[in-house]
């Protein structure tokens, strides 16, 4: 089964802004769609896995890009 | 704990079991229900308590709970809509608007207000750094569905009217619906 990765491009955000994102995109995407969420906010390391125990959404990975920008992939809660 | 078989014989009977399952559930319909939901009470007007209530209510939202704003007092400037300025039918409330112009984009500091100045490089700061003012973060968190809800006694204190205000708020209410809110939200905060 192919899933439709959707990216959040929150790049230059700051706190609440890489969340409030990802939370409208998340609203509007079709069902069974994936996130990948591009943030240069050094506060979303903590801040995405903990909107993630909130809303029961998944971070399948967080990693630190060779520019120093982060990629997370997110699966959405069922 | 495991009953062991030394220990059935000593295991309570049905009776009391069923008692004690009685107590609890009186018990437990006795306790404050609390729903997944943040509600703060909007008390301070300064830039630097409107720029926090609006950053945790935006993400509370968006972290899919319910969130709710009660403002009050000075609180209550930060949504009156921008422009409105000499309000009220008295000269005391007319000299109160004038002192504290409405509008979250008129706040002031608790601190480095240097007369004006310090709002100024704040909000500069906060443009450069790519952070959302209040007076953004405000439509944003009504967008999000977070229901912001003005003190009826304080509108009627300052003389503001349900039109100084600004679109879209929820009716005014009063300190025991407000109470309400904060006792039903699992985090109740006073900014």
């Amino acid at each position: 089964m192919s899933t439709t990765i959707i990216t959040v491009d929150a790049k230059g955000q700051s706190c609440p802004g890489p969340l409030v994102s990802l939370a409208k995109a998340i609203k509007e995407a079709p069902q069974g769609a994936a996130f990948e969420l591009l943030a240069t906010d050094p506060g979303s390391k903590s801040d995405v896995p903990s909107w993630a125990e909130l809303t029961g959404n998944v971070v399948e990975s967080a990693e630190t890009l060779a520019d120093g920008s982060f990629r997370y992939l997110i699966s959405r809660a069922v | 704990m495991a009953i062991t078989e030394d220990r059935v014989d000593q295991a309570p009977s049905l009776a009391d079991l069923l008692q004690r399952v009685e107590a609890l559930e009186a018990d437990q319909a006795a306790q404050v229900k609390k729903k997944n939901k943040m509600t703060i009470i909007a008390w301070g007007g300064q830039l630097d308590r409107i720029w926090p209530t609006t950053i945790l209510a935006t993400t509370a939202a968006a972290s899919g709970m319910e969130a709710s704003v009660f403002f009050t007092f000075w609180g209550l400037f930060a949504i009156v809509k921008p422009g409105v300025r000499i309000t009220g039918d008295n000269w005391m409330q007319k000299m109160m608007s004038v002192m504290n112009p409405g509008s979250a984009q008129k706040a002031k500091l608790s601190h480095y207000q240097f007369m004006g100045a310090g709002p100024a490089m704040f909000k500069k700061l906060a443009e450069d750094q790519n952070v959302a003012k209040p007076d953004e973060l405000i439509p944003l968190a009504q967008e999000l569905g977070v229901k912001l809800i003005p003190c009826q006694m304080t509108m009627d204190l300052l003389g503001l009217k349900h039109e100084d205000l600004l679109d879209g708020l929820e009716e005014p209410i009063g300190a025991a619906t407000a109470i309400r809110e904060m006792r039903e939200a699992a985090i109740p905060l006073f900014i």
